[in-house]
């Protein structure tokens, strides 16, 4: 049966209509456009804890989003958390003794590293190793510093 | 007299267990047949033009229509419910998302189901009660290559495209009820979404998951129409068991695929 | 013989429709196949084309034995078969061209220009080249089946089977379908097969007839032979008679007793 063309321009039209709202649901509605997916390079930290961050948490210096982590592992002999993060390429300046911190977004929002830039005079690169950390803060040994200082903090009767 | 009645009844359910595995198995060997017959569509991509246009296009209206109302609904139950925690700037989270693993998949699925899957089985149930498909493969031309496999083709390729529309027409009925309506500042409409949103998990898994209904309700209504008795009565028997399968089989599966996308999420 | 049927059985569910037929078509001639409706007619059509499978007996057309024939060899020997269903079996969606078109489009290569002059030439022969566009629903039943006839013919078959092709035409429409497969089994060295119950128009063209009956071959011969029968069953089918051999009454109780009762 022949199609008329008719037929064909309509559903050309169609096809490109679906594979356009993709692309608008692609770059105006997800986080597509500001990931640059593979041109990053890898950095490494470790953690004593993690607390709640998660993989593809942001990155951020100076509350910029620089890249995400890419995944959370476990060593098994330094009873550490070691996180990779991927940072954009065009950030390259970075110095090898930035620290690295997790901090919460928010009072109770999702956590995330920032990173705090040192004044060492050599770059991270791809590898690299960030030596400074802190931990994320975790509510209940917040709460159990806090009582125990209270506790010996004075004679706080009753 | 009772043990009677309960043997009956037993026969009956073991007669009915069995037909419906019998079922199965045919349509079963049927799709095999039908993806078998898949490759001699390539030289001919006019047929399976021909049919996304019956499949998709003419779903058009329904799915935009359907994903603007959705859109503007999901904007104002939204914008209700937040802004009783003062979280009205997430509004754009909150429709998106929803729209894009959830509602656009599935309503563009039922939408199709009712609408292109019912078209589908009784337009092949019709050919099949009026020996058109008997004399097709008189004239040595398989039905099923002819026929069938363009329509099955067809409602793959249509549904993914559809439940985007959907969705990104839903997303801006939103927009339009968030921020053109009720308030909501536009500048964390979408950037909050933006941030919140992400292409591989959220926009992907939508479209895999649309794929997924797109195949099993197309297959569903082929086959249905391939199956039915050839009478009037037959075919509109055959197209009210297409809707109703097709439906409960997009929103069984949409459970299973949700489970394993986005567990943990 | 084009087609050599033998031992044939086939049952449907529990009901026996053949048991032990045996049959010969001859090339080039218009056989004939009679017998009264839901003797299964219909179904040796679809047995000799492969849609169906016997339950035992062999079936030779053209020295394949078609059950045994895998797809594609089936899908090759029936573009040699034409058939001519009921009801035209036209496909609803093709205007008449296109309909006659369709199986040179499908089968054969040829240009466009030459798919029109064979469609044409087609559809001149049943008569119905200033119909080509209209489409099948706008048809008549007569006009309907001569398009199905120049489709059947579309790929110059070796053979057409012709499923009642006099049923529920008026006269005129009869008298031409009558005229118009005589004529072409003898113009284009067709072998023909006719099923049917019209006996007077069947017997007029045909060279050799079978007449079935509770899945047997009651009678076979030429039509002259058959009208000259000495089985009363065969002369009742062969002349209309109301009552025979097959009664007219349906089996039932006594009128009177029946009339009678609460009395």
């Amino acid at each position: 049966m022949q199609t008329s063309r008719w037929i064909e321009i309509v559903v050309g039209v169609f096809v490109a209509a679906g594979i356009g709202a993709f692309f608008v649901l692609a770059m105006k509605v997800s986080n597509l456009s500001e990931f640059g997916g593979q041109n990053g390079y890898t950095v490494t930290a470790e953690f004593d804890n993690i607390g709640g961050l998660k993989v593809r948490a942001p990155v951020t210096v100076a509350g910029v989003t620089v890249g995400r982590v890419s995944s959370i592992q476990f060593d098994n002999d330094r009873y550490e958390a070691v996180v990779r993060m991927n940072i954009e390429k065009r950030y390259d300046k970075f110095p090898v003794d930035t620290s690295a911190r997790i901090f919460t977004a928010g009072l109770l929002g999702e956590q995330y590293v920032s990173l705090q830039p040192g004044g060492a005079e050599q770059y991270l690169k791809d590898g690299s190793r960030i030596k400074l950390t802190q931990s994320a803060l975790v509510l209940e040994q917040l709460i159990g510093q806090l009582l125990f200082s209270k506790a010996s903090g004075g004679p706080s009767a009753q | 007299m009772e043990a009677a009645g309960v043997i009956d009844w037993l026969q009956h359910m073991g007669r009915f267990g069995l037909g419906l595995f019998e079922r199965l198995g045919r349509a079963g060997l049927f799709l095999v047949q039908v993806l078998g017959g898949l490759g001699s569509l390539l030289p001919r991509p006019g047929l399976v033009v021909a049919q996304v246009y019956s499949a998709g296009v003419l779903s058009l209206l329904i799915i935009v229509v359907s994903g603007l109302f959705v859109g503007m609904v999901l904007g104002l139950q939204g914008y209700n419910t937040l802004v009783k925690f003062n979280a009205e700037e997430s509004l754009g989270v909150v429709v998106s998302l929803s729209l894009v693993r959830e509602l656009g998949p599935v309503i563009s699925a039922l939408l199709f189901a009712g609408r292109a899957g019912s078209a589908l089985t009784a337009e092949i149930g019709l050919m099949k009660a009026t020996e058109q498909l008997s004399g097709m493969e008189m004239m040595a031309v398989d039905p099923l290559k002819r026929v069938v496999a363009p329509r099955f083709l067809a409602g793959v390729i249509s549904l993914p495209l559809l439940a985007v529309i959907f969705s990104m027409v839903g997303v801006f009925g939103g927009y339009f009820v968030g921020v053109d309506l009720l308030g909501v500042d536009p500048g964390a409409f979408w950037s909050q979404m933006q941030s919140k949103v992400d292409f591989q998990v959220d926009i992907l898994n939508g479209v895999i998951k649309s794929a997924v209904f797109g195949f099993v309700v197309t297959w569903i209504a082929v086959f249905e129409g391939y199956d039915a008795v050839p009478t009037s009565e037959g075919v509109s028997r055959a197209t009210t068991r297409t809707v109703v399968y097709a439906s409960l089989a997009v929103l069984a599966l949409d459970f299973v695929l949700t489970a394993i996308m986005f567990k943990g999420m | 013989m084009l087609v050599c049927i033998r031992g044939l059985r086939f049952l449907r569910g529990a009901r026996m429709i053949f048991g032990g037929v045996d049959l010969d078509i001859p090339r080039g001639k218009v056989t004939a196949i009679m017998g009264p409706s839901g003797t299964g007619k219909t179904t040796l059509l679809r047995l000799i084309g492969g849609q169906l499978r016997p339950d035992a007996g062999s079936i030779r057309v053209d020295g394949q034995e078609v059950p045994r024939l895998r797809h594609r060899a089936l899908y090759e020997l029936r573009k040699r078969m034409g058939m001519l269903f009921q009801s035209g079996a036209l496909l609803t969606d093709l205007s008449v061209f296109d309909n006659v078109a369709f199986p040179l489009r499908e089968h054969s290569a040829l240009s466009e220009p030459m798919i029109r002059d064979l469609v044409l030439m087609k559809l001149q022969a049943v008569g119905l080249r200033g119909a080509r566009d209209m489409m099948p629903a706008e048809l008549s039943g007569g006009m309907a089946r001569r398009v199905a006839l120049a489709r059947a013919i579309a790929l110059d078959p070796t053979m057409i089977m012709y499923d009642e092709p006099f049923t529920g035409l008026d006269p005129i429409s009869k008298g031409a379908a009558v005229q118009l497969i005589r004529l072409l089994n003898d113009a284009l060295g067709l072998t023909s097969i006719i099923v049917s119950h019209d006996v007077q128009e069947t017997a007029s063209i045909s060279d050799y007839l079978y007449v079935l009956s509770d899945g047997e071959v009651v009678e076979q011969g030429s039509p002259e032979a058959l009208n000259r029968s000495s089985s009363a069953w065969v002369q009742q089918f062969m002349q209309g008679l109301p009552d025979g051999p097959v009664p007219f009454h349906y089996p039932a109780a006594e009128y009177l007793d029946d009339l009678l009762v609460g009395a």
